[in-house]
């Protein structure tokens, strides 16, 4: 099938592409001509006028929990992926922490085989130690094998230095990140961010220092085993600050952040609404100022969402008891063109960078380009268009999200992957 | 004049006219209570229910007996703790209280927030009787109720809220219900019991307590939970009664007239010896009968709002 994408602003980062109005043919979902195209020179072509719209590298969100196997009620592999999809994404890295955790071979292929024919790439993170327990790690020779990008214990940071050690040592022989929840549980343990707030609406606290504690260090280990450590969803200004410094020194370091740690503070728990309860939890302004510092200056290297789906019946309970955790795949562009891109923190291209390029070189995984001869991996973004995010419409099983009823400013309008497209909320075979 | 709010959720934000017209209602009240036959017709007819999802028995006596003084018709539903982790199984409890349609509902829970959650689901009229270590607007009241029968007025005094601080749910509520009447706050305890930032509330932090006592008119003692997950916060019983407990040595050493308050049930010989609890200064047992008052004052108002 020939399609004809019309029209295009084209914009790619490290190709240096930025052309307006420009038409592309795809022939069964392969670039066959960047240019000017003239529909009627091609016969029984399907034309899609996207004018002001552009066309960008498809995005890949590396922090993403589906909860296949074991909650399947919260969302499957199938269903994830229609998110992600939904939500502007080609691709997905899916965390470990599923039942059983995400720790053998088999596991692996049957999540492989479960999003083999969606349009959506998904990648699997290995578990970093045997069912996430800390005790020993896992086999990561097979699970690599496999086609694992990375290990992590998610849910948890892994649990003691030693095996962190040996965890670094081991992986190395593949090159591929320990991506690390950097949690400290002798001092965490409570429901939100320890300050004010959780004085005054008294619930039990969780200390930023119990966040800076493990990035410190993973990031002295990574550099002493001369393994990759990536930090994911980091949230507090210090963590941001040692990350800096890391880099600076040469250790190799990436991170992530999640829409909600650039977009809200703890001030909004005064309503003890479990949806904007997650882990690490949301902190003060300050913390988000060094966060928008961060994303500018290029300390954190992607934006990543930690999709997180719940059952609502597990949701709607008291502050103290409600999982940790919020959908976000659906949110994240929005929210990232709103909040980053419209209020100049950061340019397009860097936007670009941390949502599609940066979290597939840090997974080693190819970038997309826009080349004759390429599959299209695109993700079609209207900048400007304004609309409120309806949490009826997601895609995801779960509606676990604060951000029900957002105004924002610029939306994902489609992907397209695999010879597949999404567009118009249909998909199609191309 | 009425309430300005159709809830009572803790003291934080509650106008200085709502404090003034509850304790003064309660006043009322407590006349009521000395009187042969200690009832009122005032609720009749209105049904309320005690939710208590955390065993607190002097609080549920207090507030059962003012329901029955009130004339109300009031029911215990008291949920062990072994099924409360269930988020599921509080909401449905909701959903089934909601459907007997009562007027008032009481509730005692371990975790914060819970009474703000009842009131997005549940048409009746909610009273915090405790939520977690967030609040405990009843007994806020009724220690101011206490300090302004025995000292005339809270305006302009200087309290001091002893003890472990960051795991009381008392704490805050005499905090914000204080302020606003007009008295100087402080703390004082462990560091380990003072919760974060809690200076920015504009409370004084004082971390030895012979100061604390030369200082205040009113120490309102807090009682120390002495399980073992709350000993993790001091080393020992015997050290927190060596630098933190009140006895008469130290209160004679200070050469103070000072005013006792202690929420009850004490630690005798940790956060008050026998003899201060027993003494001239403490107003203890007074503070059980305003108890009863202030919680008739607060569901009288609440309950005749509509
Ligand atoms: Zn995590
Ligand atoms: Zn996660």
């Amino acid at each position: 099938m020939k399609i004809i994408l019309k029209n295009v602003s084209l914009f790619h980062p490290v190709q240096k592409i930025d052309e307006k109005e420009i038409d592309i043919l795809l022939t069964d979902g392969v670039i066959s001509k960047i240019g000017k195209i003239n529909p009627e020179e091609i016969s029984g072509a399907k034309v899609f006028d996207l004018s002001n719209k552009h066309i960008v590298p498809g995005f890949f969100d590396m922090h993403v929990h589906l909860r296949e196997p074991g909650r399947e009620d919260e969302e499957t592999v199938q269903s994830g992926c229609n998110a992600a999809a939904n939500g502007g994404f080609t691709g997905i890295a899916c965390m470990p922490n599923t039942e059983p955790a995400i720790d053998s071979a088999e596991v692996v292929s049957f999540i492989k085989k479960q999003s083999k024919d969606h349009l959506v790439d998904v990648e699997v993170i290995g578990a970093a130690t045997l069912g996430r327990k800390g005790e020993y790690i896992s086999p990561m020779a097979e699970l690599y094998e496999a086609g694992v990008v990375g290990f992590s214990d998610d849910g948890v940071a892994i649990k003691t230095s030693g095996i962190l050690k040996r965890a670094f040592e081991y992986s190395k022989m593949y090159n591929i990140p320990i991506i690390e929840h950097c949690e400290d549980e002798t001092l965490s343990g409570g429901a939100m961010n320890e300050g004010l707030n959780s004085t005054m609406l008294g619930l039990p606290p969780i200390p930023s220092v119990a966040e800076e504690l493990i990035v410190i260090r993973d990031i002295l280990l990574a550099e002493y085993t001369g393994g990759k450590i990536h930090i994911a969803h980091l949230s507090t200004k210090k963590s941001v600050e040692m990350v800096r410094e890391a880099k600076r020194k040469g250790i190799s370091v990436t991170s992530e952040v999640t829409p909600h740690h650039f977009t809200l503070i703890d001030d909004s728990l005064k309503i003890y609404d479990t949806n904007f309860k997650m882990n690490p939890p949301l902190r003060t302004k300050a913390d988000v100022d060094e966060i928008l510092l961060g994303l500018k200056d290029g300390t954190i290297d992607c934006i990543a969402s930690d999709h997180a789906p719940h059952s609502a019946e597990e949701k709607e309970a008291e502050f103290e008891h409600a999982p940790n955790g919020i959908t976000g795949l659906e949110t994240q562009v929005g929210l990232a063109l709103t909040e980053l891109y419209h209020k100049k923190i950061i340019t397009l291209g860097q936007l670009i960078e941390k949502l599609s390029i940066n979290p597939r070189k840090i997974l080693n995984l190819p970038v997309p380009n826009f080349e004759v001869g390429q599959i299209a991996n695109f993700t079609i973004l209207d900048l400007t268009e304004i609309f409120t995010f309806d949490i009826n419409r997601s895609k995801s099983k779960s509606k676990n999200s604060p951000f029900d009823k957002r105004l924002l400013t610029g939306k994902a309008l489609g992907v397209i992957n695999k010879s597949k497209m999404f567009y118009q909320d249909e998909f199609l075979n191309l | 004049m009425p309430l300005s709010n159709r809830h009572l959720l803790g003291l934080q934000g509650v106008p200085k006219e709502d404090i003034q017209l509850i304790l003064d209602t309660a006043s009322t009240f407590r006349e009521v209570l000395e009187r042969p036959i200690k009832r009122v017709p005032t609720l009749q007819g209105k049904t309320v229910v005690n939710l208590f999802y955390e065993s607190s028995t002097r609080t549920r006596i207090s507030f059962e007996l003012a329901e029955k003084r009130l004339s109300a018709d009031s029911i215990n539903f008291a949920v062990s703790a072994s099924s409360v982790s269930k988020g599921e199984s509080f909401k449905d409890t909701i959903k089934n209280i909601e459907a007997m349609k009562v007027d008032m509902v009481v509730v005692r829970h371990s975790a914060a927030g819970t009474p703000l959650y009842l009131t997005k689901i549940s048409d009746a009229n909610i009273i915090n009787a405790g939520d977690g270590i967030h609040e405990h607007p009843t007994q806020g009241l009724l220690d101011m109720y206490s300090i302004r029968e025995k000292l005339r007025k809270i305006e302009g005094l200087k309290v001091c809220i002893v003890g472990d601080v960051a795991h009381s749910r008392v704490a805050l509520s005499n905090i914000y219900g204080l302020k606003t009447m007009g008295a100087e706050v402080s703390v004082c305890g462990p560091s380990t019991m003072i919760p974060k930032n809690i200076e920015d509330l504009g409370v004084k932090v004082i971390y030895n307590i012979d100061e604390a006592i030369q200082e205040n008119d009113v120490l309102n003692v807090l009682r120390i939970q002495l399980e073992r997950k709350a000993r993790e916060y001091f080393p020992s019983i015997r050290e927190y009664a060596k630098y933190f407990g009140i006895t008469e040595e130290r209160l004679e050493k200070n050469g103070k007239d000072i005013l006792i308050l202690h929420p009850g049930p004490i630690n005798r010989g940790v956060e008050l010896s026998s003899g201060v609890a027993d003494g001239l200064n403490q107003i203890i047992l007074k503070q059980v009968t305003n108890g009863v008052a202030v919680r008739m004052a607060v569901l009288y108002l609440l309950g005749t709002l509509n």
